[in-house]
């Protein structure tokens, strides 16, 4: 049978728009529907089976029409038939379901990144621009963005249904998701994991917005610091200067360029240094001493927030020379030599 | 009993028909004698009493959970009332309803006397198994009427180790202690099966619930202990503070999920395949013939067994598990629904060429196949990967385990608590206001929780206390099917009840099935058998039983 392109836009569009389907608002939502009217389409006829053998045999042999059963061991033919069958579908709902998973968790590379702190009960985002969001989250059309997510306390999970995206933000852990949405216009923000009291309270609004609009915005709501020069405030006030001066003697190494490069550790393994390598770098010191340096980083756990963390990650992402650390740290050093005071302790 | 009557039931003449004076009931009189029994038999009946107890505390708290979601607003109750809700919903259903429902009642007091036993290996361990079912239930509880706790049933870690002040280590300690009842209902269960079969009774010739039994036995003695530490260390880091799985304290919060899970997952089929045996014994019964395929269904429990505990991390896919594992695990959770696809399509062909009739048990079975069907195939959606992102955690999810646990389990436990309840007392009940129950609690609970599939389509997450607006006529449809549900499950305890005294004489084999439970008497000696029975023919012999008859027959005759 042949159903006409035209019919068939028309029924799916039937489908996506009512009450009984989310809206498709991502790139990858159309996937992620196509999967599920597969499986839809293998419940409905297995039912069907079922029902219909189940009603059949039981109407048919009912013990009016048929008095005296007829005593069957069984049938080799008919035991493989419905192992093999349903396996092999169920080999094709799991290709097909690995090849949407990758979709949906491998970014393209050109994605925009956007930070995400969870808390109980808040969605706080972070663009690179510095501009601050509590559950909500502005981004344009037509450009893949990435969160990098992180939990201050428990377990969340941030779930865009009609993006088809949802991923847990774990405590003390980044996790990512990326998603191309399509059509402007505001979508839900939920918190998919319970955690606490006020879990159904965290949720948000994701604006979808047109590039212009989405530069207006920018521009608009910007704190005029980016998140890197955040960071490079809190790298100067919490004295990391002093030991990552990028100087050869320094007591700490350079970390210039360190993002994405390989760094070979005192314990003899190889990282990749990437933004969870950083944070956690920050937090146990001991854990992550660069070859050729002592163990006398003191840890930062407690001390930094999310956010200052993020602020730190993204200015050791950005930073390509030591000059402007030196540069601070000269500056600091002279006005301490004019006025020694105790350092200020720096809780952002 | 004409040829063409549409029913096998055979009762005695109601006249002269009288319960046999001395059985297990009337054995030995007064509280004591219960409290302090060896006999599987009574121990199954007090497990039966305090299951449907906790059943109807559980099940009022769907209830409230239920008229909260009839409005998008948090209007009944207060969120942190709302969250011990579904808390100890989630706990008093699985660990005090689901798990011992059928090994601990139907298993408990038919699996001995299926395989011709006096009775369990062990039967002082089958009633400390019972005191520390209810000492765990004691210890719940206490954590609801101190307060409550709002962990959600999967005492997800940080969260219930750091940030909830409520009753999180009684309830823990609760459940820590029903692992045991259950860890000793499986050890005795595979004992008596390995060592106390009549002669005769060779494997290949034991019912199909008792194989079943057997897996799921296999499953609680090596799954439980993992719940049992997790649960120990939940209580450790939370009192003392060890860092297990909070992070702040240098644990892996994503450990705990794999320890739970490890457990938790295998517990679905502890709770589903002793359901399952039941769903064999009564198609088998209901339709005169033997199983279709009687070693395909036995070993799909064991294969059920095995690959059920390698699936555990498909509730962990959009957790930041590794690809690799991801892919195994999503892998292996299609090869653990294939053995359940085999089971479906075996039942219905034991009813090809059968001569099928129509009782309460066989209408629940017919339900289940139905409900257990839509329930594996929603697995099947969420066991694929890509598609488990946008499903996991929402309505769908929760629908689909409803869908397995209660569509499958629960309508298997009342097909099972139908079929032998003659046995159990010695009285039937009355079989069309059980149609009815039947049929109310199928449309009831697909009201209930098919609209819920939507619902999680569309995005709406679990454990919500509140939600947006839009999904609020699918809510509604759903408390309206609940309601229903609530009365099919409302009937059962009082026809049951009222059977108990006015209910007509069963007599030994009202279904005229061939299990060895129904060649004595009902309700059944002490001691079960009068002289140990040697078994000469397979499960499921209707010929043999036949010809029994006519032997009997010829000689009263």
């Amino acid at each position: 049978m042949h159903i006409s392109p035209v019919l068939w836009q028309f029924l799916m569009k039937w489908l996506t728009n009512s009450a009984l389907f989310p809206r498709e608002a991502s790139t990858i939502a159309p996937y992620a529907d196509a999967l599920y009217f597969f499986l839809l389409l293998i419940t409905v006829v297995g039912l069907a089976l079922v029902g219909t053998l189940v009603f059949g045999f039981a109407l048919r042999y009912r013990k009016d029409r048929n008095p005296v059963a007829t005593q069957v061991e069984g049938s080799t033919l008919l035991e493989a038939t419905w192992t093999i069958i349903p396996l092999a579908l169920f080999l094709i709902v799991f290709v097909w379901g690995a090849l949407l998973y990758f979709r949906i968790y491998n970014p393209p590379p050109n994605a925009m990144n956007i930070y995400v702190v969870g808390k109980q009960w808040m969605w706080k985002a972070e663009h690179p621009g510095g501009q601050h969001e509590i559950n909500a989250l502005h981004v344009p059309t037509g450009q893949p963005i990435q969160l990098t997510m992180i939990s201050q306390d428990v377990f969340h999970s941030f779930s865009i249904p009609d993006f088809r995206v949802k991923r847990e933000v774990i405590p003390g852990r980044y996790s990512t998701v990326w998603f191309e949405a399509t059509t402007p216009g505001t979508y839900h923000i939920f918190c998919t994991q319970y955690c606490g009291t006020n879990h159904s309270a965290m949720i948000g609004e994701v604006t979808v917005l047109t590039p212009e609009d989405y530069k207006k915005w920018t521009e608009g709501s910007t704190s005029g610091m980016s998140l890197a020069q955040n960071g490079e405030r809190l790298f100067a006030s919490m004295g990391c200067n002093a030991c990552h001066s990028g100087n050869a003697a320094a007591r700490g190494p350079n970390l210039a360029g360190v993002y994405g490069s390989k760094l070979r550790l005192a314990n003899g393994s190889e990282v990749l240094v990437n933004e969870a390598y950083l944070r956690d770098a920050i937090l146990n010191p001991s854990q992550h001493v660069t070859a050729g340096y002592a163990p006398i980083m003191p840890t930062y756990q407690g001390q930094i927030s999310e956010e200052g963390l993020i602020d730190l990650v993204e200015y050791l992402k950005s930073l390509k020379t030591n000059y402007r650390v030196q540069q601070t740290l000269t500056t600091s050093e002279s006005n301490n030599q004019a006025a020694p005071a105790t350092p200020e302790v720096v809780k952002p | 009993m004409s040829a063409t009557s549409s029913t096998i039931v055979n009762l005695p003449d109601q006249k002269t028909a009288t319960i046999p004076k001395k059985n297990y009931i009337t054995a030995e009189d007064g509280l004591l004698s219960w409290l302090l029994t060896g006999d599987h038999k009574r121990i199954a009946m007090l497990y039966l009493i305090s299951i449907t107890f906790f059943f109807f505390i559980g099940g009022a708290f769907a209830g409230l959970i239920r008229l909260e979601l009839l409005t998008p607003q948090a209007d009944l109750v207060a969120s942190d009332t709302y969250n011990k809700l579904f808390t100890m919903h989630g706990i008093i259903m699985v660990f005090l309803f689901l798990v011992p429902s059928v090994p601990a009642t139907i298993g408990n007091f038919v699996i001995p006397i299926m395989i011709g036993a006096k009775d369990l290996a062990f039967p002082k361990v089958n009633l400390l198994s019972w005191y520390l079912y209810m000492v765990g239930g004691l210890f719940t509880l206490a954590a609801l009427v101190l307060g409550g706790v709002d962990t959600g049933w999967t005492f997800t870690t940080p969260l219930s180790t750091h940030y909830l002040n409520t009753h999180v280590v009684t309830a823990g300690l609760g459940v820590f202690i029903i692992g045991f009842s259950s860890i000793f209902t499986g050890l005795n269960f595979i004992v008596t099966i390995h060592r106390m079969r009549a002669p005769g009774m060779t494997w290949f010739r034991m019912p199909l619930f008792v194989w079943s039994n057997y897996a799921a036995s296999i499953m609680m003695v090596l799954g439980t202990p993992v719940l049992a530490i997790t649960l120990v260390l939940v209580v450790l880091e939370r009192t003392i503070h060890i860092g297990v799985f909070d992070p702040t304290l240098g644990g892996d919060p994503l450990l705990f999920q794999h320890l739970f899970w490890f457990y938790s997952h295998p517990a679905v089929y502890i709770m589903i395949l002793p359901g399952m045996g039941v769903i064999s014994e009564i198609i088998s019964t209901f339709s005169r013939k033997r199983v279709f395929g009687y070693s395909a269904v036995a070993f799909s429990s064991v294969a059920i067994a095995i690959f059920g505990f390698f699936v555990w991390a498909h509730h962990m896919f959009i957790m930041g598990i590794s690809n690799y594992s991801a892919l195994v695990f999503s892998l292996l959770t299609m090869l653990v629904a294939v053995p359940s696809a085999i089971k479906i399509f075996n039942w219905s062909f034991t009813m090809q060429k059968g001569s099928v009739t129509f009782e309460t048990p066989m209408i629940y079975a017919f339900g289940f196949l139905g409900l257990f069907t839509i329930g594996g195939m929603t697995g099947v959606f969420l066991g694929a990967l890509g598609m488990d992102i946008h499903l996991t955690e929402t309505y769908f999810i929760v629908a689909h385990f409803h869908f397995v646990m209660v569509g499958g389990m629960l309508m298997a436990f009342l097909a099972g608590v139908h079929f032998w309840w003659p046995k159990m007392t010695g009285r039937m009940y009355p079989e069309s206001l059980s149609k009815l129950a039947a049929v109310t609690t199928f449309i009831g609970f697909n009201l209930t929780f098919l609209p819920q599939f939507i619902l999680g389509y569309l995005g709406m997450p679990r454990r919500y206390h509140s939600y947006p607006a839009e999904f609020q006529v699918l809510n509604v449809l759903s408390t309206a099917g609940a309601t229903v549900l609530g009365i099919g499950y409302m009937l059962p305890m009082i026809y049951l009840a009222w059977s108990l005294k006015y209910g007509a004489v069963a007599g030994n084999n009202p279904w005229q099935a061939t299990g060895l439970e129904w060649q004595i008497q009902s309700p059944p000696l002490t001691e079960n058998f009068i002289e140990t029975p040697v078994i000469d023919y397979e499960a499921y012999d209707y010929e043999w039983l036949a010809h029994k008859t006519e032997q009997e027959v010829t000689t009263v005759g």
